[in-house]
């Protein structure tokens, strides 16, 4: 039994909710779906984002291009195994096995990414980071716009329609589990301390610089994998989808959830997604209204809808007590 | 391959130069296990730049800084703190969001090199290692008389006891040579007491060399075995209390020539701000 | 040889462009350590206003050089005045809190500008509120009616680009056996110039101008010391302002296309042009400015064309990595 605890425990998150999603699938209308996937994808942008600039207290304004990278490089990989079909399975679960793939490959793309950006930006400060990581966002962006292969501007089409609410549910649940239990753990203490104050952290035997890079390239494979998740269920990648402004909206998800909050971050790229689809249909004024919340949200609650508690803090004690205090 | 009764820190010749600025010059110091030495001079005299150069905050301009016989020069603060050099500031730098058990947890974790993954897979070797964490933790908290603040935020904790949390996170990463950046700073005459004999028990307690920065002298007289006198980033003094306090060279650096004239002031002192 | 002229007159006629935008970025963030987002917004924004006066004072059909002064100090007015409001309104609540606030809020800010702007005018938004209503079967009140009629005609003033009137006629010159230079490029030049030594001369000869550069070394001692700090503040945004309502006006001369994301690019280059100088420093701006836009025109003439905005990035980049506190900036070492 002490082996398969050892299993268990780590994999019980997706163990229970998978069966709920698979229920959840069958129960939701095609609209939700794709509700469902546009809130999963956020959210897996502003917890990721949550990891560098709550967490770590770095300040990345340049998300949006890991997402390019991770949807460009999935992209490839599933419309170039679009007629494949694995020997000895059925079309379903070859298809799963090659967006498995296609995921596994964008996050490590999106990952590659990180590191090449983050390692020369990640010795600098406050500013001068924010600037660089929006900087490097554009020139990604400019890149896949001047690459042939990756379709330039007009992107690549047609790709097939991987993403449902089971494969968008369970990288939901990867990213809030990675988070959650980097932030309890002993590194996610040092990045905490990192955020607290670089230069006690660095002199109590903290390596800085090579926390600050694993952050940031941990934040960049997940938001690789929203990108992924996407591209495959709006069929569709363009290099417009990545903007500075789509970064920005990520930083405003994590802002107004609170930095360093994890709930806030679910709860804050949830209203948001549901507020920027309601507002579809005023397409001019989206933008507008977003900038005055994000103004508004600065001026009067900069710590965010949550500061840096969870929902989980509010649980009384004697019911953690109750659980064998380890479960993720 | 340092040998017993080697020096655990030694500065040859350290200086520091900031631009045009030379803060600290010709700087000697052989720290040796068990000593405890303190560092005194007038403000801007260049001692927190000494512990600066140090601990690798900053790269020495010239000289030479070894930790038990190794060469430090250039290296990050978090490699020098491995070898055994922990610090306080000089304005407490504590995490302030963290509690105090969380605060002293991040200084043990120091030279571990798990990565993500074990958090992730919640390894028995992840959750061990946690669980040897909080002890040791909870060992040092115990230490400075700070287990019933465990879960207090450190911004919430009272100034003395500030203080001592930062030393017991420095205490916390396990060190050959604790450096102590003027403890004593804000307290009053009797918390100075007890922060003396609190220095004196965890050098007994921990065999480690302490270098304390003070301002007061009652304080780093009644402490230390022996005392350096820094001015202007030179050294002008270096010997026993009793003797260092009779040194000339050092009252006048604290007092001015001696010197003093006595006239009134004569109108605004300075002008109108 | 006459090409590489020709892209030495261009690139310093573009360069003193970014140097007037620059200098706003690089006082702000010397006396705020605030990286002013914003600030290509206001940029474009007083290009507008320029429009809006020129076109009230007719200046398409009957120039005259009493109206184009007009226009110009009209535009400064309102460019100056906007910088103060965003200074007093978005940045100045948050003074105390982490440089991060206002940083984002500076974000928010430009993007309210350049989206704001995109906006279709305020009197066509309030007929198609009335249509609204109506397709809710509802009637609208007269004096709803009449006051949507007051609401303004062309602000805000949508995406569609407008054109800019030619305050004075345009007279090209050859010189120097095929250099090409017109009467703007020169009048563009000398009133940049004339600006950048007056805002020299304010800076380095007035006593206003040493309380700001005191504010820039350490604002709380200075506010100790006596001097107004929220005063400074305020007066460096709107100094800054001005200057990219000089520059705005004398690129639509020679550029008259205006539109609401004209303030984007210049403002990101004029950005770079300030941290290669050295962000915080005023010669730095300008040296940057000018080597900018060289470096620029002499890409675009001898390389692509197409990596024109490249080199900004790639500049900026750079000098990130190598050198942050760029050419003319000083090394700050942070006190532990």
């Amino acid at each position: 039994m002490g082996r398969a605890r050892l299993v268990l425990r780590p994999a019980a998150p997706f163990l229970v909710s998978l069966p709920l999603l698979w229920l959840l699938q069958g129960a939701l209308p095609q609209y939700y779906s794709f509700v469902f996937v546009n809130i999963a994808v956020n959210v897996i942008l502003a917890v990721s984002l949550n990891v560098v600039n709550g967490f770590t207290g770095q300040f990345s304004i340049g998300h949006a291009a890991f997402m390019a990278v991770g949807a460009y490089t999935a992209a490839l990989v599933t419309t170039g195994m679009q007629d494949l079909q694995i020997a000895g399975l059925p079309l379903t679960a070859s298809d799963a096995v090659v967006f498995f793939l296609a995921i596994m490959a964008g996050m490590a793309a999106a990952s590659l990414a990180g590191l090449l950006v983050g390692i020369p930006s990640l010795r600098l400060r406050g500013d001068y980071l924010a600037i660089v990581t929006l900087g490097f966002g554009e020139i990604i962006r400019v890149i896949i716009e001047n690459t042939k292969v990756l379709g330039q501007a007009t992107g690549i089409s047609g790709l097939p329609p991987y993403t449902n609410v089971v494969w968008a549910g369970v990288g939901v649940v990867a990213t809030v589990v990675m988070a959650r239990r980097l932030l309890l753990s002993t590194q996610g203490r040092a990045l905490l301390a990192i955020r607290e104050d670089e230069v006690a952290a660095e002199a109590m035997g903290v390596d800085t610089v090579g926390w600050k890079v694993r952050a940031f390239v941990i934040s960049a494979a997940f938001a690789g994998l929203a990108g992924v998740l996407l591209v495959h269920k709006i069929q569709l990648v363009t290099p417009r989808m990545f903007t500075f402004v789509k970064s920005m909206e990520v930083v405003v998800m994590v802002v107004l959830g609170g930095m360093g909050s994890i709930t806030g971050s679910i709860v804050a790229a949830t209203l948001l997604t549901v507020a920027l689809e309601s507002l579809q249909a005023a397409d001019q004024y989206r933008m507008v209204i977003f900038s005055l919340l994000l103004i508004v949200l600065m001026l009067t609650r900069p710590s965010g809808l949550f500061g840096t508690r969870e929902i989980w803090d509010a649980v009384p004690r004697w019911m953690r007590r109750r659980s064998d205090g380890g479960t993720p | 391959m340092s040998a017993v009764g080697d020096p655990v820190l030694e500065a040859r010749g350290v200086a520091m130069k900031f631009g045009g600025l030379t803060a600290l010059s010709g700087f000697d110091l052989a720290l040796r296990s068990g000593e405890l030495v303190g560092l005194i001079g007038p403000n801007g005299a260049g001692k927190t730049t000494a512990f600066n150069a140090l601990t690798g905050v900053y790269a020495p301009s010239q000289g030479e800084v070894r930790v038990a016989g190794q060469r430090v020069n250039g290296m990050r603060p978090h490699q020098i703190c491995e070898l055994g050099v922990a610090r306080t500031f000089q304005n407490v730098r504590l995490f302030k969001e963290l509690t105090a058990f969380d605060n002293v947890r991040i200084a043990c974790h120091a030279g571990s090199k798990s990565g993500f993954t074990s958090a992730w897979l919640l390894t028995p070797r992840h959750d061990a290692e946690e669980a040897r964490i909080g002890q040791r933790a909870e060992e040092f908290l115990a230490v400075m008389e700070l287990g019933h603040r465990k879960d207090e935020l450190a911004r919430n904790l009272p100034y003395g006891e500030q203080r001592r949390l930062e030393i017991a996170r420095a205490l916390a990463t396990g060190p050959k040579i604790l450096c102590l950046d003027e403890p004593g700073a804000g307290m009053n005459a009797s918390e100075k007491m007890a922060l003396l004999a609190l220095i004196r028990r965890i050098r007994d307690q921990f065999s480690i060399a302490i270098l304390v920065i003070e301002h007061d002298m009652r304080l780093v007289l009644g402490v230390s075995e022996r005392v350096m006198v820094l001015d202007h980033g030179v050294t002008i003094a270096h010997g026993r209390p009793e003797e260092v306090r009779r040194d000339p060279k050092v009252i006048e650096a604290y007092l001015g020539d001696g010197k003093l004239k006595l006239r009134p002031p004569r109108g605004a002192e300075g002008g109108g701000a | 040889m006459t090409e590489f002229l020709q892209h030495l007159v261009n690139g310093v006629s573009l360069g003193t462009i970014y140097a007037l935008i620059a200098l706003g970025y690089t006082m702000v963030y010397g006396v705020l350590k605030l990286i002013n987002f914003a600030h290509g917004d206001v940029y474009m924004a007083a290009a507008y206003a320029g429009f809006y006066i020129a076109t009230a004072l007719d200046v398409r059909t009957h120039p005259t050089v009493g109206k184009a002064v007009a226009v110009f100090v009209g535009s400064m007015v309102f460019a100056g005045a906007l910088g103060w409001a965003i200074e007093r309104f978005a940045y100045r609540p948050l003074r105390n809190r982490p440089r991060l606030a206002t940083l984002i809020t500076a974000i928010g800010v430009s993007f309210l500008l350049e989206y704001g702007f995109q906006l279709p005018s305020l009197q066509s938004q309030g007929r198609t509120f009335e249509e609204m209503l109506r397709g809710w079967g509802w009637t609208v009140p007269g004096w709803l009616d009449a006051a949507v009629g007051f609401l303004p005609a062309s602000f805000p003033p949508g995406p569609t680009p407008r054109f800019f009137p030619e305050p004075f006629v345009r007279v090209d010159w050859t010189v120097l056996g095929g250099v090409h230079v017109s009467n703007y490029d020169v009048v563009s030049f000398l009133v940049a110039v004339a600006f950048m030594l007056g805002l020299q001369w304010i800076i380095y000869r007035t006593r206003f101008g040493m309380a700001m550069r005191a504010v820039s070394f350490d604002s709380k001692v200075a506010g100790l010391m006596g001097i107004p700090v929220n005063r400074v503040i305020s007066t460096t945004f709107i100094l800054g302002s001005v200057l990219a309502a000089v520059a705005a006006l004398l690129v639509a001369g020679s550029r008259p296309r205006i539109d609401p994301i004209m303030g984007l690019m210049p403002g990101l280059k004029a950005f770079v042009a300030a941290v290669f100088g050295g962000i915080g420093n005023v010669p730095g701006a300008m040296l940057g400015g000018i080597v900018l836009g060289l470096a620029e025109e002499m890409v675009a003439g001898y390389a692509l064309s197409s990596f024109r905005d490249g080199i900004a990035f790639a500049i900026l980049i750079l000098m990130l990595l190598v050198r942050p506190e760029g050419l003319l900036g000083r090394v700050t070492v942070e006190k532990v």
